[in-house]
């Protein structure tokens, strides 16, 4: 442990704590803090409970203290002069998670309370990525050389023999100077080069231009993805970004463009220099726009939800009307609906697509991967998901660091926070419960991920692009998640044992009877389940 | 015959009917009719078909035409819309929550179809309804042991009556003291004549309290009752006695629970009339309790509401989750879930005995009582069970199936879904427990469709009485389900949940009550899950009980070569194609779908086959619809140049979706 994390401890070991979770008894035992963890241990002979909780998993907490002699105590005392007054005190910490689990300790002492939450708070929250758990994680049983990741653009287009006469891999941004939140290699149109896609990347938001990210086998139609056109308010242009567009489709050939912002969005982002795609330099791209919420209001969607499943009135018109204010399954509904469109323009009327909203790293990503799910079978998969995870939201740079900051119950301010990552999971969840044997994967890793997506023990998550990950060695310091969950003892624990693979595409309903609330996600009590399903438990 | 009469002025030609149609029958028929989909713009054409019992839509110029059968009976409402361009709209409104919209092509005949559904769905008589009609070739012998199934006196039994506290009362042997009620009631030792008149007397329809359910661990009983006929001031000695007896009968607990499932404003409007609930000061050890579950008319209104709202196109979430608010449809579930609950508590917990009633004790009475027991008794939660417990809650002690399902033509605000909401509770149980019950939701939604179908003699009438006039020229359902059990079995069930969890003890959290969308949406089938786990469950048993046949065969084949090995040149051939001949069901491990099965069995059938919760044949393709029936959105095919890529036929199979 480095100096940092232990001035950060007062009180590293609390006797005779009482754990209180939800539907289960009261335990008592020793609670343990950590530079990482914390560690709680039933006291007891045979059969006894651990707690590990990573404290990068807390979201809030929130304390109060009692003194019960009622005279003033000060926390300011320190460790040594423990003075015998205390001990008629206690104190009581709530932990909120990100995960949405919620877990209480009682600790005698004020002062030791006060102690552990302060260090709870400060660990918990740890500015530098190098200084998160994932860079001290070292189990015995894996080892930092194994490979890192699951798939590489190259992989993908060498295992796609079909693409090779009109698509290729470009390294353009193998420094990252052209897009930022690109993966160094990416697969572009044959007819275009490299000076072009330089200009025309120039001539998107933050440099993301139109890059392939999926190709229909059936009928060569392809998937593309992008930030908006800074046509700006005076409606700039750009051949090469044109060009890149014309040269993905067939000079017969029209390509639609699903626009995840409405047309006054689209409109309005003119005066801060963005814009869309217009009609008279595209000829051949049908613009449609489809609108759905991302950011704040996303965010403010999930603490609502939350809350609502908080309320303790056990009241049905309540809940329906606090559920619906929530708009959560709005926004779950918006998602499959657009993905569906864009698997409908593929499949049935065969056009190409290029899906954009403003910068391309969330909605963006969010209607692509599931549009992916809809259509391609490997997607469906086991690993073919994680590799859709690791191409379409790590690699495409979804920048998880902001996004999962912080979760539905943290009091700080908002700044980037949202879930759009957790919607994508909620939204496949959707895509499961409608169809139970199309998924390899089986809910519990979709908890799984939500879970690790916010706190991890791996690197997989950590930092907002391929970039970032280079600059702080994270491939070579930490271990991945996904080659984690892929080996066999791990993968049987997530697998959907109702799983038969199908070549057809998954058309979902997006009628709002069939749409349910995902109650796992939400850590609500099943009685059928077991409360927690990870190593929270060991 | 009426129907004969009814359809004469149909154009009656005998054309290639629907597939179970006897070849000669007389049938009315309208061609070109278009079946619009309720939620998307997708229309079939076709051809109507009238029958005695059923109208009948068949698919035109397709092979393995998709067939709609509907029974007058499950008619709830025929509408003739404005004339448009295509013809004249007809839109009928089912009991069983369908709902077809057609498009006649001529005036004329939607209007001759229009009034002659107007008079088949109102059937004045008990004569005229489908189960005097109804004929499954069965002999006068096999008819008698259907009705004798199930067994009343053999279920106080099991329950361990009667006992030194509880007899049997022949006080109603011929429906003298109450006429709505069973003839055998089981009443406290200490409870005499006199007090049982008496007390009846001072109950509403002479609904006095007697016993329904005994909870051996405890010696505590379930009674059930109406209301007293208290008003502001009234006292019954006969009737204080009668609870003070009731009381007596459990040594466990010095009181009595009153549950009176009504809100307590419901009540106090009751006293004005005469009528009114027990006041504590006159009943010595009574503990009295609203529960607050609405009248039947608020839950008329209520189903009306969510289904108005759960119909509407392109309803957004919001407008659901809003109109699934206002409609108070969970709420009410919810209600009767919670007073089930308090129930239960009261028995198993307190193990006092508890008497439950209502206005005239036969609607939230029996919804109480019955799924108090069900959470209570995990007998209750088998199959044959559960008949048991409708036998015993709904049909004996008189709820009345007639006027509640509208089965005569008679008074509209008699009518209310009180046994629906039952079933839905049950759902909801089942949504919590999955483990917990033998039978399937399709059981449920089966027992739903037959309510109202008055194909079989079990819920016609109002009260027992009533149907044991009308039982001797009727078949039982009850027959009927058992000898096809294997298509309602829940494939999850396990026994020894029962055995770890004799009371269930279901949460109450407001998220657990969920819109049953394969009741109200069953056919609707863009709504359902595209694969059903049940199904595939199901299907896998089977093939794993077909693989198990086959390893038997092959042991008796080899065992057989092993013991005689002269004959082993011919012998395996003749196995082996035996063994082959079955295999493609083997392959497809697909029940008989009771498509088949009834063809053989019956002639004129019973409605919908399609609705057979294992019809498909077995397909297991993902049973996707195209992406246009789902309306993301609207596709223009404007500049669509090209031909359309080979579309992969995502079109349902024949039957409804499972699950």
């Amino acid at each position: 442990m480095t100096m940092e994390f232990s001035e950060h401890i007062k009180t590293a070991n609390v006797d005779d704590v009482v754990l209180k979770l939800p539907l289960r008894p009261a335990l008592k035992g020793t609670l343990c803090v950590t530079a990482h963890h914390l560690v709680f241990s039933e006291r007891k002979e045979e059969g006894s409970y651990q707690l590990l909780l990573l404290l990068r998993s807390v979201d809030a907490i929130e304390k109060s203290v009692e003194n019960l002699l009622g005279y003033p105590q000060y926390p300011s005392a320190g460790p040594g002069q423990r003075m015998t007054g205390l001990s008629g005190s206690s104190g009581t910490i709530v932990i909120k998670c990100k995960d949405l689990r919620i877990l209480q300790f009682d600790i005698p002492g004020m002062e030791e309370c006060l102690n552990v939450a302060s260090s709870i708070e400060a660990l918990s929250s740890l500015e530098s990525v190098t200084e998160l758990y994932p860079f001290f994680h070292r189990p015995r049983e894996l080892s930092l050389s194994e490979p890192w990741g699951l798939s590489s653009p190259q992989q993908q287009y060498a295992q796609t023999e079909r693409l090779w006469d009109r698509w290729r891999l470009s390294k353009v941004n193998r420094n990252f100077s052209v897009c930022m939140s690109y993966p160094r290699t990416v697969i572009v149109p044959c007819a275009i080069d490299d000076i072009t896609l330089a200009k025309a990347a120039s001539f998107r938001q933050g440099g993301r231009f139109p890059v392939l990210c999926y190709y229909h086998r059936s009928n060569g139609m392809v998937i593309m993805r992008s930030s908006q056109p800074m046509t700006g308010a005076n409606r700039k242009r750009c051949r090469e970004d044109e060009l890149l567009l014309q040269a993905a489709i067939d000079e017969s050939e029209m390509g639609y463009i699903i626009d995840t912002r409405s047309a006054q969005q689209a409109q309005q982002a003119r005066m801060a220099g963005g814009g869309f795609e217009s009609k008279a330099f595209y000829h051949h791209w049908r613009r449609l726009h489809r609108h759905l919420e991302r950011g704040k209001v996303l965010q403010e969607s999930l603490i609502k939800l939350v809350e609502a499943c908080g309320d303790p009135s056990q009241n049905m018109d309540r809940w329906l009307s606090k559920l619906e204010n929530s708009k959560w399954l709005s926004h779950v509904h918006s998602a499959l609906s657009t993905a569906g469109l864009v698997a409908e323009c593929v499949e049935r009327d065969g056009h190409s697509v290029l899906v954009h909203g403003f910068e391309g790293t969330d909605t963006t990503l969010l209607v692509t991967s599931l549009a992916q799910l809809i259509l391609d079978p490997a997607s469906r998969t086991f690993r073919g998901f994680l590799q859709l995870l690791e191409r379409e939201w790590v690699q495409a740079g979804h920048p998880f660091r902001q996004r999962c900051a912080h979760s539905a119950h943290s009091h700080a301010r908002l700044r980037q926070e949202c879930p759009a990552f957790l919607l994508l999971l909620d939204a496949t969840w959707q895509l499961g419960r409608q169809f139970p044997l199309a998924l390899e994967f089986s809910e519990v890793l979709l908890l799984r991920l939500a879970q690790d997506a916010y706190a991890s023990d791996y690197g997989t998550f950590l930092c907002s692009s391929e970039q970032e990950r280079c600059a702080l060695q994270v491939k070579e310091n930490t271990h991945c998640l996904f080659q984690f969950l892929l080996r066999r003892e791990e993968r049987e624990k997530y697998v959907n044992p109702l799983y038969e693979a199908t070549d057809l595409a998954i058309w979902p309903s997006v009628h709002p009877q069939s749409l349910q609330l995902w109650t796992g996600g939400q850590n609500m009590p099943k009685p059928w389940t077991r409360l927690e399903k990870r190593s929270g438990l060991l | 015959m009426r129907f004969e009469k009814v359809i004469k002025i149909w154009g009656g030609l005998l054309g290639s009917g629907p597939s179970k149609l006897p070849p000669h029958s007389f049938c009315p028929q309208v061609e070109q009719v278009k079946l619009l989909d309720r939620f998307n713009n997708k229309t079939t054409t076709g051809t109507l078909y009238l029958t005695a019992t059923h109208l009948i839509f068949v698919e035109s110029n397709v092979p393995g035409a998709h067939e709609i059968w509907i029974l007058h009976h499950h008619i709830a409402s025929v509408e003739k819309l404005s004339l448009t361009t295509s013809g004249c709209p007809l839109l009928i409104q089912c009991r069983n929550f369908r709902v077809v919209h057609f498009v006649v092509p001529r005036e004329r005949d939607c209007h001759d179809v229009y009034s002659s559904l107007l008079r088949l769905l109102r059937p004045v008589s008990y004569d005229e309804l489908y189960a005097f009609s109804y004929n499954p070739k069965q002999n006068e012998q096999q008819r008698e042991v259907g009705w004798q199934l199930i067994d009343l006196t053999a279920e106080f039994e099991r329950l361990g009556l009667p006992c030194d506290q509880w007899q049997l009362s022949d006080v109603n042997r011929d429906y003298k003291v109450c006429e709505t009620y069973p003839r055998d009631l089981y009443v406290p030792i200490t409870a005499s004549k006199p007090i049982i008149v008496g007390s009846s007397k001072f109950r509403s329809k002479g609904r006095f309290p007697v016993l329904t359910y005994f909870y051996q661990e405890k010696k505590a009983a379930v009674c059930r009752c109406s209301q007293p006929l208290s008003g502001f001031s009234a006292r019954c000695l006969e009737d204080e006695h009668m609870l003070q007896a009731i009381s007596k009968a459990n040594h466990n607990s010095r009181f009595v629970y009153v549950m009176d499932t009504r809100p307590k404003l419901n009540a106090l409007a009751n006293r004005a009339a005469g009528k009114g609930y027990e006041n504590e000061d006159n009943y010595s050890n009574i503990r009295f309790q609203f529960v607050g579950i609405e009248n039947i008319h608020v839950m008329r209104a209520s189903l009306q509401k969510l289904l108005e709202v759960v119909g509407t196109r392109s309803l957004s979430v919001n407008d659901y989750l809003l109109g699934l608010e206002s409609s108070g449809w969970l709420r009410h579930i919810k209600a009767i879930v919670d007073a089930a609950i308090f129930l239960t508590k009261a028995v198993t917990v307190e193990g006092a005995s508890v008497l439950v009633h209502c206005s005239d004790g036969w609607d939230r009475t029996a919804q109480v009582c019955a799924l108090g027991a069900l959470l209570m008794d995990p007998y209750y939660r088998t199959l044959k069970g559960f008949m048991v417990l409708i036998e015993k809650e709904w049909i004996s002690f008189g709820h009345k199936f007639a006027d509640r399902c509208d089965q005569l033509d008679g008074d509209p605000r008699e009518v209310s879904p009180v046994f629906t909401q039952f079933l839905d509770c049950v759902w909801q149980l089942m949504e919590q427990f999955p483990q917990a019950f033998e039978f399937s939701e399709w059981f449920l939604i089966q027992l739903h469709e037959h309510v109202h179908s008055c194909q079989f003699g079990n819920f016609l009438g109002n009260s027992q009485r009533q149907r044991e006039e009308l039982k001797d020229r009727t078949y039982s359902l009850w027959a009927h389900l058992l000898s096809e059990q294997h298509n309602y079995l829940n494939p999850v069930y396990s026994p020894s949940f029962a055995e770890r969890h004799p009371v269930l003890e279901p949460s109450t959290q407001p998220w657990n009550f969920k819109f049953w969308r394969n009741m109200y949406h069953q056919f609707d089938r863009t709504m359902h899950p595209r694969q059903s786990i049940l199904k595939h469950t199901l299907t896998l048993k089977e093939s794993n009980s077909k693989l198990e046949d086959t390893a038997h065969t092959l042991q008796a084949v080899s065992s057989y070569l092993l013991s005689s090995p002269l004959r082993c040149t011919n012998t395996p051939l003749q196995s082996l194609s035996s063994l082959h001949d079955s295999s493609p069901s083997l392959i497809l491990g697909a029940p008989l779908s009771r498509k088949e099965a009834q063809q053989e069995e019956e002639v004129l059938g019973e409605e919908a086959l399609e609705d057979a919760p294992d019809g498909n044949g077995g397909e297991r393709t993902v049973e996707g619809s195209s992406a246009t029936e789902n309306g993301y959105g609207e596709l223009q095919s404007s500049f669509s140049s090209k031909n359309e890529p080979a579309m992969v036929s995502l079109e349902f199979g024949v039957a409804r979706m499972t699950c």
